[in-house]
């Protein structure tokens, strides 16, 4: 009956006929729906699988003796990355990363923990408060620390000031320097995830443990910090892949010293010009952040990165 | 149970010392004096020197272009697959999905050195067409995911109404879907516009010999030496990207509120939070 109804307007305005069921099926297929994802499917399969795609292929190809590549197959770009010096660039580079990642949980878990137990009011005004840097470009925040650690910096005068160093530190371009900037740029990254989960945290469970007996210590680490053991574990993972590429900041705070996985596929790609070589070590680096990501899925069994959109 | 002081004492150190490093550079370019380290007084001289510079006046040029075509072309790519996406008949759906949104979650500098060794396989001319390209991939997951977010809060019954009362698809896509989510779209875009603006690091890549951006004009600076003028260009931009990322969030909480009446608030929270996120 209701079928019926349904079917009289249509049938009342087109008569039927074969010519008109394959226009039907035709405009069903190319129907407004269809054409409007059509620039997305075109742009992602031309812009960012075929670049993907590319990069895999050219990191199998060999270098060409003077310009371009040669299509022949080759393991060599591979095991060259084996060679010691290579070898050390990834060491320095996980070194470094892990070193950032530590610091940053460091001081980015207590901020997102402590946010998360402000009023509503102020955690709205926190937000806020934390959009602005995250926001400013990462050149004028680098810029920021450049003045501050330079020799006769911001740094060095208020040491001298209040007389705890005699001469300027030169602090710029160190290992010290590189590692400060890296926290800086990834704190962010820290504190939203970790400020996502603690906002869910049932804070009575927290008061539960407290009038069983727990001390607040004991029931922080029973309660609170395996509840909110998911975002720190997202904002480890969100702090260390980009840890890993961030090459600009090597490059400005730490001059020529600090070399990592990121200035190398930066220097082979326009220096060297070897591009796959630097093809190869991007897919290295692309291959350790899948297993970063595939080994906190594992260990948190949630399947998105929390605070990541 | 008492309240400590240390959590609040802790998150405003922590705060001061994020906004430190870029006051310093605020403070520096009204800074009368050429030596950077010492202070000579007040003055606007180095935003004067700044706009009579012609090379950093088309890096601007170049700059504005650029961010205008990338978060527009995003905007239309990323609103269309929104709106499209649930009821397009195709394959592959989720894996293009997927994938669109990778250059927002790859490693920058993987996508520079993709985008490098692939733009010369395909002969694009580098510079601003390349610039353009790279741009857009990156603008659009962010168009893409506001709008998306929005539309999940729309009735469906709207459209279904209008419909019944003998809408063409187009009539529903423009009269009742766009107004909805027009909030949402100016959000991504304003977004996308600020991501643009600031680029480095793919840029770096892309670039042609002669095209320069504000961000690449202000990295090579910073490597080979500065000069005051970077810090008024620097705190030009600062003041830029703030003005279009408070806007967008504007328009992100108009959104939200919009969506608020249909949704339960926990989604509508976790809209307002990937909102903020999404970097």
């Amino acid at each position: 009956m209701s079928a019926e109804i349904k079917a009289g307007p249509t049938e009342a305005s087109d008569p039927g006929g074969v010519p008109q069921k394959r226009k039907a099926a035709l405009r069903r297929f190319f129907d407004a729906a269809t054409i409007s994802v059509m620039p997305i499917y075109a742009f992602t399969l031309l812009f960012v699988v075929g670049p993907l795609v590319y990069m895999f292929i050219l990191s199998f190809l060999k270098r060409a003796e003077t310009w371009g590549v040669l299509r022949e197959f080759t393991w060599s770009n591979y095991t060259n990355i084996l060679k010691p010096v290579y070898l050390k660039t990834f060491y320095e580079s996980l070194k470094l990363a892990f070193f950032t990642t530590f610091f940053v949980a460091l001081v980015g878990y207590p901020f997102g923990y402590f946010m998360a137990r402000l009023s509503a009011t102020w955690k709205r005004r926190m937000m806020l408060l934390l959009m602005i840097p995250f926001w400013t470009s990462s050149l004028i925040r680098l810029y920021g620390w450049i003045i501050i650690f330079r020799a006769n910096g911001t740094l060095d005068k208020i040491l001298m000031g209040l007389g705890i160093t005699q001469a300027p530190l030169k602090l710029l371009y160190t290992y010290s320097a590189v590692v400060v900037g890296m926290i800086y740029a990834l704190v962010p990254f820290m504190i939203f995830a970790v400020y996502s989960s603690a906002e869910k945290l049932d804070w009575q469970l927290v008061e539960a443990a407290r009038d069983l007996g727990a001390t607040p210590w004991q029931a922080f680490i029973t309660v609170s910090f395996r509840l909110t053991l998911p975002g720190l574990l997202s904002g480890v993972v969100l702090t260390f892949i980009p840890s890993m590429g961030l090459f600009f900041i090597a490059d400005i705070l730490g001059g020529n010293k600090v070399i990592l996985v990121g200035n190398l596929i930066q220097e082979q790609l326009m220096k060297a010009r070897n591009w796959p070589f630097a093809a190869a070590l991007s897919v290295v680096l692309m291959i350790l952040t899948s297993i970063m990501i595939a080994l906190y899925r594992k260990v948190s069994g949630v399947k998105d990165l929390e605070g990541l959109v | 149970m008492k309240k400590s002081k240390i959590p609040s004492l802790y998150l405003g150190l922590m705060l001061a010392l994020m906004y430190v490093p870029i006051l310093l550079v605020i403070i520096y370019s009204f800074n009368e004096s050429r030596i950077s380290s010492v202070w000579g007084g007040w003055s606007l001289r180095w935003y004067r020197d700044l706009f009579r510079d012609r090379d950093i006046m088309d890096a601007m040029t170049n700059s504005l272009i650029l961010a205008t075509v990338s978060s527009l072309s995003a905007a239309v790519i990323g609103t269309l697959a929104a709106v499209g996406m649930p009821r397009a008949n195709l394959k592959g759906k989720g894996i293009i999905e997927y994938l669109s949104t990778l250059p927002i979650m790859i490693p920058e500098i993987i996508l520079g050195m993709v985008f490098l060794v692939y733009f010369a396989l395909i002969r694009l001319p580098f510079g601003m067409v390349t610039l353009a390209v790279a741009h857009t991939s990156f603008c659009t997951p962010y168009v893409y995911m506001l709008v998306k977010a929005r539309l999940v809060g729309i009735d469906k019954s709207y459209a279904e109404a209008a419909k019944d009362l003998g809408a063409t698809e187009w009539n529903v896509f423009w009269d009742i879907t766009l107004p909805l989510i027009l909030p949402a779209i100016t959000s991504g875009v304003l977004l996308a516009f600020a991501m643009s603006l600031d680029d480095v690091v793919i840029s770096v890549f892309v670039t042609g010999v002669n095209t320069n951006t504000l961000p690449l004009k202000i990295y090579t600076q910073l490597k080979t030496g500065v000069t005051p003028k970077i810090n008024a260009l620097c705190t030009l931009m600062f003041a830029a990207t703030m003005l279009i990322v408070l806007m967008s969030a504007w328009f992100a909480k108009k959104s939200v509120r919009k969506t608020e009446r249909r949704i339960s608030s926990e989604e509508a929270s976790g809209i307002r939070n990937s909102v903020g996120l999404a970097r």
